[in-house]
């Protein structure tokens, strides 16, 4: 990693929107504490979207649960700082990460069926994020509601806001999810694989809709992957992971068409291409 | 249609009254000659007749089983063997104490026990939930009889807090409900912990925190009606044992329930009253799980999705 690369990662000054500066977060084993973030830095700039990629186990998830102070009860930050529009995360309580979770970041998940609840209506659970937020009445929280869904284009949405997940399908229901964390105007999202758990065509319209909101709503996307074809279309910038540390981050552009580290290189490489033929693999004895 | 599947429900619960009415008539039967408990195996052969032909004794076997359903069907349960008035009217008396004493102690045990277990599932592997855990387990574990004792032991004897017998106040109340209320407590306390835990750690209680709702409102709200369903069934069956429980609890604190009418009923071989009781019994049973069904489908929109596409 060049010194560049580091600067354009982790410092994006004060323009950043998002900066998280040497994170360190440890689990709770049978044997004490074992760190699986290392120093991680990286930085999202208003109105752009960057992407962490990596394997599985990299730390690309942990690292968004610990800027909302999501991390399982096993898991505890030990070191650095998370700068939210200039607030450190890391040091709010509980009731300060409640203002900001929902309002001022807004986050998504890779399970859209299992993140709603199926007891109540998807209406009601929108209206709630609303409640928790905002001080709009009731037929204002369901005028809202029925334009939410109108905007992450799901169809018949009064219908809709009465009926429950188990009703809905994977793209459907991630839809809402979208809609919900967009419910009070964020100004980041974070996106947790959302799409890894759909399939490909519905993939490519979630994508197209971040993008579209993205733009509508200005705000900024911080969104794990482990898919490279996905990093190609939706990001700015690239924070890659692997074993709990940043290996290299820099300019989607630059990063994707030069890279710098060779395990970045590797996973380029390991990629799928249409316009390159595959490395076709003999048997020893016939070459 | 919702209503054709609760009809399947209530054929197939009528059933299981007729079975019951059924088995306890032939367990009875095969028990020993009622009329010889009654009068003693001294008294004179005509004497034995005359209360033969009065209970209708004398005839066959399957004539007194038809009399005997026919009788049920219209609400008659015939006449107690050892008081000679109708057994409805003596469980009719006996009922509203068991109902009083079972209900309280069922309340008790629910709060308690659901309280308890939510407590102990958010705190999970620490010092509380350790404590609440041996609390459950002894309450569940200890017979009633033994805590029942206990309790008379150290409220009415010891610190003469508490009346030890009858139920003629509220006061006669308290002993007996807790010692039946402290079981049922213990076993909710147990699944409403393991429920809660299940239910705490699913994805739509992290997308709830992750949008801001804070943690008493993802606990009642989102968590705890989702862990009901595992324990409303238990709520279920464990009403099987509160009617167990009673008769212990009421020999035990000397309530002249029907717990208790039902140990005399069966000592003094009365046949017709057992059965009352027995039949009685189960019919509540029945009754409890189709409101344990209905109750489901209150709560969870799949159920009711799948009651209206059968």
């Amino acid at each position: 990693m060049t010194e560049r690369d580091r600067k354009a990662g982790t410092d994006g000054g004060s323009a950043a929107l998002l900066s998280v500066e040497g994170l360190t977060v440890g689990f709770r084993t049978a044997a004490g504490y074992a760190d699986i973030l290392h120093a991680v830095s990286f930085a999202v700039r208003p109105g752009t979207t960057t992407c962490v990629v990596g394997e599985s186990g990299s730390g690309k998830s942990v690292s968004c649960q610990a800027v909302l102070g999501l991390l399982p009860a096993n898991g505890r930050r030990t070191a650095g700082r998370i700068l939210f529009e200039g607030r450190d995360l890391a040091a709010a309580s509980e009731a300060e990460l409640e203002t900001i979770r929902g309002r001022g970041i807004g986050m998504v998940f890779q399970d859209p069926l299992g993140s709603l609840n199926p007891l109540h209506t998807v209406g009601t659970q929108l209206r709630e994020t609303l409640r928790l937020h905002t001080a709009l009445s009731e037929p204002q929280r369901q005028a809202r509601a029925l334009e939410l869904l109108r905007l992450v284009g799901i169809p018949e949405p009064e219908q809709r806001l009465a009926s429950y997940v188990h009703q809905f399908s994977g793209g459907m229901a991630q839809r809402v999810m979208i809609a919900m964390a967009l419910a009070c105007e964020p100004k980041l999202l974070i996106a947790d694989e959302p799409t890894t758990a759909l399939d490909v065509t519905i993939q490519a319209q979630i994508l197209d809709l971040l993008n579209r909101l993205k733009a509508e709503f200005g705000m900024a996307i911080l969104f794990v992957t482990h898919d490279l074809g996905v990093v190609a279309e939706m990001a700015d910038d690239v924070v890659v992971m692997r074993h709990g540390r940043v290996v290299e981050a820099g300019p989607a552009a630059r990063l994707l068409t030069a890279p710098q580290a060779p395990y970045t290189r590797e996973l380029l490489a390991a990629m799928p291409r249409l316009d390159v033929a595959a490395p076709v693999y003999r048997k020893r004895a016939a070459s | 249609m919702p209503g054709r599947l609760f009809l399947t429900k209530l054929a197939r619960g009528l059933l299981t009254v007729w079975l019951i009415v059924t088995l306890t008539f032939v367990a009875l039967n095969l028990s020993g000659d009622p009329i010889e408990a009654l009068v003693g195996d001294q008294a004179p052969a005509e004497v034995i007749a005359h209360y033969r032909e009065k209970f209708g004794l004398d005839r066959p076997l399957w004539q007194q089983y038809v009399s005997y359903v026919s009788g049920i069907a219209q609400g008659d349960f015939g006449l107690s063997l050892s008081d000679q008035r109708p057994a409805i009217e003596l469980i009719a008396a006996a009922l509203p104490r068991t109902l009083r004493l079972g209900l309280t102690a069922f309340v008790l045990g629910l709060l308690l026990g659901v309280g308890l277990g939510i407590v102990a599932a958010l705190n999970r592997n620490r010092a509380i939930d350790r404590f609440v855990m041996s609390f459950a387990v002894l309450g569940f574990s200890l017979p009633n009889f033994f805590l029942g004792i206990l309790l008379i032991l150290l409220f009415s004897l010891h610190w003469r807090l508490l009346p030890s017998s009858g139920d003629q106040t509220i006061w006669h109340l308290i002993l007996p409900a807790v010692t039946l209320g402290t079981h049922f407590a213990g076993t909710f306390a147990r699944f409403t912990r393991s429920a809660m835990l299940e239910v705490l750690s699913k994805q739509y209680v992290v997308a709830a925190r992750a949008k801001g709702v804070p943690r008493p409102r993802r606990v009642l709200w989102h968590a705890l009606p989702n862990a009901a369903i595992p324990i409303i069934t238990i709520i279920g069956l464990k009403l099987g044992d509160l009617v167990a429980g009673s008769i212990i609890v009421e020999t035990v604190f000397a309530v002249p329930g029907v717990g208790r009418l039902l140990v005399n009923a069966v000592t003094s071989r009365d046949f017709a009253l057992v059965q009352a009781i027995l039949i009685m019994t189960s019919i509540t049973m029945v009754l409890a799980n189709l409101a344990v069904d209905a109750i489901y489908a209150l709560i969870d929109p799949r159920m009711r999705a799948a009651r209206s596409e059968s």
